[in-house]
């Protein structure tokens, strides 16, 4: 076992860790924080996205170590200080942009991700950014609609709900 | 996976120690080698992250020559080279999804060689230059087949260095579940002739389309290609397509890669 440190949503964060110890099962199973979701682990559909850095990663496929240090940020702390939802989760309540809410923080991480870049992306651009978020529920227009919304765009030509 | 030991050495030298331990294993971004690892298909007994040192995440443009170091980033290569080497760009920006591109990095898709990867044919159709701790290969010396490399038990990519085309350009044909390319074909042309690197067609793995480089260097258009065509034998042939599928899109990938550079 070796220790690892990191900030994760600007609080310090650590724990005793194995070498082969993903950094999901890190945010999960020792800090308890069961947003960050694992649907595939396999690499594939994107609701185990956390920021690490800054930059959008699948954290059931980075290692807890090679976080060492890093600053994380997970669904946890998308969250307005007051609690309230911040613009992007409420924009997903607004435009009903999920149902079953399982790739929900997966979305919402890579939706944040690509508006601190791309402030006001098109929507071809959104889902573009999404091509490694699955979501069995949605058809994904909704999540575009949302992500959109969530930019100030105007969004009653996107396609229907 | 099973257990291993974690270390992330901060240069090249002590990396290289490292792994000169018996199945010690070097880890880029682990967007390969982490998902093979949980499903037990290899066993290391020490990781050596090369993510920690600053050698290897250095970007040049110099005299014509893009040197790119082992450890950056998809993401970091679609930022760096979209002025200096934009068909280079675009690849490494159409690499699996955004995330994949925050982690996986040029040396590590180099060394898996994986027969559907996009590097390969951007580092054939360039004819760059493989830098290890060791060596320099050229390309053309450096891929051997699928999943082969000339890389030795320990040997690390420290960088790669290609040279900057008049144009080129990467069609790539995707593979809507994997996000790798079903077929894709990246076409250069430099002073010196033209390149065509196809990858994803062949059970060779990567391969340079030789009869469409003599083609285009007498005329660089897509209809040059007209009567020319890959023979389907070789061909990967599986559930995704046959392998007179994967031969016709060789052509017309390379027409519009042609048509686009
Ligand atoms: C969902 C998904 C979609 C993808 N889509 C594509 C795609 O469209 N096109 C594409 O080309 N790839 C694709 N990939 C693969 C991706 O590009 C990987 O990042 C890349 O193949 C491996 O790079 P890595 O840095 O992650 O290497 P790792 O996974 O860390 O390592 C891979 C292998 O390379 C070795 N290695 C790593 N770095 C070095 C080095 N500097 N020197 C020597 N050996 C080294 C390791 O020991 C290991 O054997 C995809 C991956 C995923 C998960
Ligand atoms: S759980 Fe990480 S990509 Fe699916
Ligand atoms: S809302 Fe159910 S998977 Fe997306």
């Amino acid at each position: 076992m070796a220790k690892v440190s990191m900030t994760v949503n600007g609080k310090a964060a650590s724990g005793e860790v194995e070498g082969r110890t993903l950094l999901s099962s890190f945010l999960r199973d020792t800090l308890r924080l069961t947003g960050t979701h694992v649907g595939c682990d396999t690499s594939q559909c994107g609701a185990c996205v956390v920021h690490v850095d800054g930059k959008a990663v699948k954290s059931c496929t980075m290692l807890a170590l090679e976080a060492e240090g890093a600053e994380v940020a997970t669904i946890e702390g998308q969250a307005n200080a007051d609690g309230s939802l911040n613009v992007i989760q409420q924009a997903f309540q607004d435009h009903h942009g999920l149902q079953c809410g399982f790739c929900t923080p997966g979305m919402v991480m890579s939706a944040a991700a690509l508006l601190k870049d791309n402030p006001k992306p098109s929507e071809q651009e959104v889902r573009d950014y999404l091509e490694g978020n699955l979501c069995r529920c949605t058809g994904y227009h909704n999540i575009v609609k949302a992500i959109m919304a969530a930019s100030g765009q105007d969004v009653s030509s996107i396609a229907a709900e | 996976m099973y257990e291993f030991e974690f270390v992330k050495p901060a240069t090249v030298a002590e990396a290289v120690a490292a792994l000169a331990e018996e199945d010690a294993q070097a880890l880029g971004g682990g967007q390969t080698l982490i998902p093979t690892l949980k499903q037990r298909l290899a066993m290391p007994s020490k990781l050596v992250s090369l993510t920690g040192i600053p050698q290897l995440k250095e970007i040049g443009d110099n005299d014509g020559v893009l040197t790119i170091g082992g450890a950056v980033t998809h993401a970091a290569v679609a930022e760096a080279a979209a002025d200096s080497y934009p068909a280079l760009a675009d690849l490494a920006s159409h690499i699996g999804d955004p995330a994949v591109r925050n982690r996986g990095t040029i040396g590590g898709s180099l060394a898996n060689n994986d027969p559907a990867a996009c590097y390969p044919a951007a580092a054939l159709g360039s004819g760059a230059t493989i830098v290890t701790n060791r060596r320099e290969i050229t390309a053309d010396e450096y891929f051997r087949g699928l999943f082969e490399t000339a890389l030795e038990e320990g040997e690390i990519i420290t960088a790669v260095r290609f040279p900057v085309p008049e144009k080129a350009n990467y069609q790539k044909f995707l593979q809507p579940a994997s996000r790798f390319a079903l077929v894709g074909v990246f076409v250069a042309k430099y002073a010196a002739g033209v390149r065509v690197a196809v990858t994803g067609a062949s059970e060779e793995g990567v391969f340079r389309w030789r009869e469409a480089e003599a083609a285009l260097d007498a005329s660089f258009a897509p209809d040059a290609l007209d009567g020319h065509s890959v023979d389907a034998a070789g061909m990967i042939g599986d559930l995704h397509g046959t392998r007179e599928y994967r031969a016709h899109l060789v052509k017309v990938m390379a027409k519009r890669a042609v048509a686009a550079a």
